[in-house]
């Protein structure tokens, strides 16, 4: 169930120039929280709030991982210890947790719910992160910390494999016969990961980003096209769906 | 004591507080913050006789003290509300206000008859729609079409008390109220969304997909406020007033200006709680100001005498 509250911020720390983590005191929201879920965050002045993942819950706190994108990101990105911010959640339906190996598709910001996932998980869990360059890379340590294996590309080559995450994914995909895949990231990652999963038979998850307003299933505002030309709520039916579901063309 | 019971059209209302159509869905994603028997009322999200759905994302923008939606009346259609979402929405003590757009006048008509024959406590019929193409707004901006609409509804309705939903978009909002009126409406409902529109600068497209939407929220109190109070001058009819309400004063505003109930919206997708925090915001401003009954504020407005040639004389 989720639940509106006003949390206090107990670590701010910015990771890259344009990339900021924040750790709330979230109480029962953090106890009751699932990877691939998310916070509707209120940005001061700001009508509307701002869906951001769950990248991290323990113990009564939330961690969430952001980049400045526009007004409401940046208003966030001000926040310092002892501030408060208003957050309802868990949101959404998140990643299936279960399975012997799963490997998790990253795709920049779109890494912060996947380490959620990946310290959930209860089998084995590799990764592949790809990132536009090494000073936009997030979360590299921690995730080497928590998966078996762990593949970076960077579009330019400044940290692993220069170039998509599609090359390194194929090859895991030879290599190793992985019971899912979880994915998140920009919309044409999505679409490549979802392709290549289904050339190779391995189910896979990915989540979905729209624009929110409510963010409970309420509004009809988070439209994602699905196969059969139906629309789901992001927030309420995903954002994590399967991605033999969603329709990717536009 | 404060009693913040109103009789509205017949209908009885445990507090004023309603929340809009299209901003609740069916009431289960709210049920789940709250107990639904707190409200006065609930306004279904928009109905139509088959199902519908609805326009490509992106459907939301954010603007200046509000929002623009164009979700396009997605909706499980007449039939499968009836056999989905009314049972659920019956276990609670609230009065259903179903919302209903058709593409043709005998739709509006079909839609009474189905909605009156399970016994909805109201029908509310979304004139004003500014996000699909057919139906939907365009009987709202003319005089005559609103009364044909009206009038086949009330044919259809048997005793069901018959709102109707009106436009901001239109030149004369206070010729059509009396078209509706006139037409036999048990009550009128504003406002609706106001046609709006923003541009990615970086992309050059619009935000979204549908390209213009309609504007809700705070943006829009003032403009709600005068119609809302125009059209108090025009009707005798109970007013359902709304448009960016988000605390019990600017409910009270709504009433002073001539509304008999309000209703809440977006500002529920800002705070869950919200139209609870409206309802007891009216009643601690009664509190404060000695009004036992909600009703007592209803045309409240103590309106300036229009101001003569002095004025002018002292600004020339
Ligand atoms: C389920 C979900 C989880 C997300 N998790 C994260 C996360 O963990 N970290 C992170 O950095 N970002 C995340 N995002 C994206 C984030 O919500 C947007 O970057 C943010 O809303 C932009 O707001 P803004 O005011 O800074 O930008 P503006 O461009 O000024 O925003 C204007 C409007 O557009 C909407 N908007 C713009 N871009 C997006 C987008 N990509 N997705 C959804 N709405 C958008 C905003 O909500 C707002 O209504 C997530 C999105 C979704 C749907
Ligand atoms: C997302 C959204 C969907 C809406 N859908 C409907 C609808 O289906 N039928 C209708 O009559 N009004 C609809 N409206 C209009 C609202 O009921 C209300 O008239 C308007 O939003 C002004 O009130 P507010 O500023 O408090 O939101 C919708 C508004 C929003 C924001
Ligand atoms: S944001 Fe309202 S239904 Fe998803």
């Amino acid at each position: 169930m989720p639940i509106q509250k006003t949390c206090t911020i107990l670590r701010s720390e910015r990771l890259i120039p344009y990339g900021y983590s924040l750790v709330l005191d979230a109480g029962e929201i953090a106890d009751t929280a699932h990877p691939g879920q998310f916070l509707q965050v209120q940005c001061d002045g700001q009508f509307l709030r701002r869906p951001i993942s769950i990248c991290d819950a323990g113990a009564g706190r939330i961690r969430i991982v952001f980049e400045i994108k526009g007004k409401g990101t940046q208003i966030l990105a001000k926040k310092r210890v002892g501030d408060s911010v208003d957050v309802i959640g868990p949101l959404g339906h998140g990643f299936p947790i279960h399975g012997e190996t799963v490997l998790l598709v990253g795709g920049g910001i779109g890494a912060a719910p996947l380490f959620f996932a990946a310290r959930r998980c209860l089998g084995t869990v590799h990764a592949i992160l790809g990132f536009r360059s090494a000073n936009t890379a997030v979360l590299t340590e921690v995730f080497r910390s928590v998966c078996r294996q762990v593949d970076f590309t960077t579009e330019d080559g400044s940290l692993g494999e220069s170039g998509f995450v599609d090359g390194p994914l194929r090859r895991r995909l030879e290599e190793t016969k992985y019971t899912r895949i979880l994915a998140c990231g920009p919309q044409p990652m999505l679409r490549a990961v979802a392709k290549i999963a289904a050339e190779f038979n391995v189910p896979c998850f990915v989540s979905m980003e729209e624009r929110m307003a409510c963010g409970v299933g309420a509004c009809l505002g988070c439209a994602c096209k699905m196969k059969d030309g139906s629309y789901q709520r992001v927030c309420h039916d995903g954002p994590v769906f399967s991605a033999s579901e969603v329709s990717f063309d536009d | 004591m404060t009693d913040l019971h109103v009789n509205f059209a017949g209908v009885s209302l445990k507090n004023p507080v309603v929340v809009a159509s299209g901003t609740f869905g069916f009431g289960r994603e709210y049920g789940a913050f709250y107990d639904l028997s707190e409200l006065g009322a609930i306004c279904v999200k928009g109905l139509t006789l088959s199902q519908r759905a609805g326009n490509p994302p992106p459907r939301i923008a954010e603007t200046p003290g509000g929002m623009l939606n164009a979700v396009g009346l997605q909706n499980p259609g007449v039939d499968g509300f009836i056999a989905r979402e009314l049972p659920e929405l019956r276990r609670h003590d609230v009065k259903i206000i179903a919302n209903i757009s058709g593409n043709t006048v005998e739709e509006y008509g079909i839609l009474c008859q189905k909605l009156a024959a399970v016994s909805v406590d109201m029908l509310e019929l979304n004139i004003s729609c500014p996000n699909v193409k057919e139906g939907g707004l365009a009987f709202g901006t003319s005089p005559q079409s609103a009364a044909a609409v009206t009038a086949e509804a009330k044919r259809n309705a048997g005793t069901v008390p018959v709102m109707v939903k009106l436009s901001p978009n239109v030149t004369d909002i206070v010729s059509i109220a009396k078209a509706v009126e006139d037409a036999g409406a048990d009550a009128i409902s504003m406002i609706n969304t106001l046609l709006g529109m923003r541009i990615d600068i970086h992309t050059r497209r619009p935000v979204l997909r549908n390209n213009t939407g309609g504007l809700s929220g705070p943006a829009i109190l003032p403009i709600a406020i005068r119609m809302v109070y125009q059209v108090r001058q025009a009707v005798s009819i109970p007013i359902l007033g709304m448009g960016g309400i988000t605390t019990g004063e600017d409910a009270v505003e709504f009433l002073l200006a001539g509304a008999n109930a309000i209703a809440v919206g977006s500002a529920n997708f800002q705070n869950p709680y919200a139209p609870l925090l409206v309802r007891d915001g009216i009643a601690s401003y009664m509190q404060e100001n000695g009004i036992s009954r909600v009703d007592r504020l209803t045309n409240g407005v103590q309106t300036w005498t229009p101001c003569r040639a002095s004025c002018e004389e002292e600004l020339t």
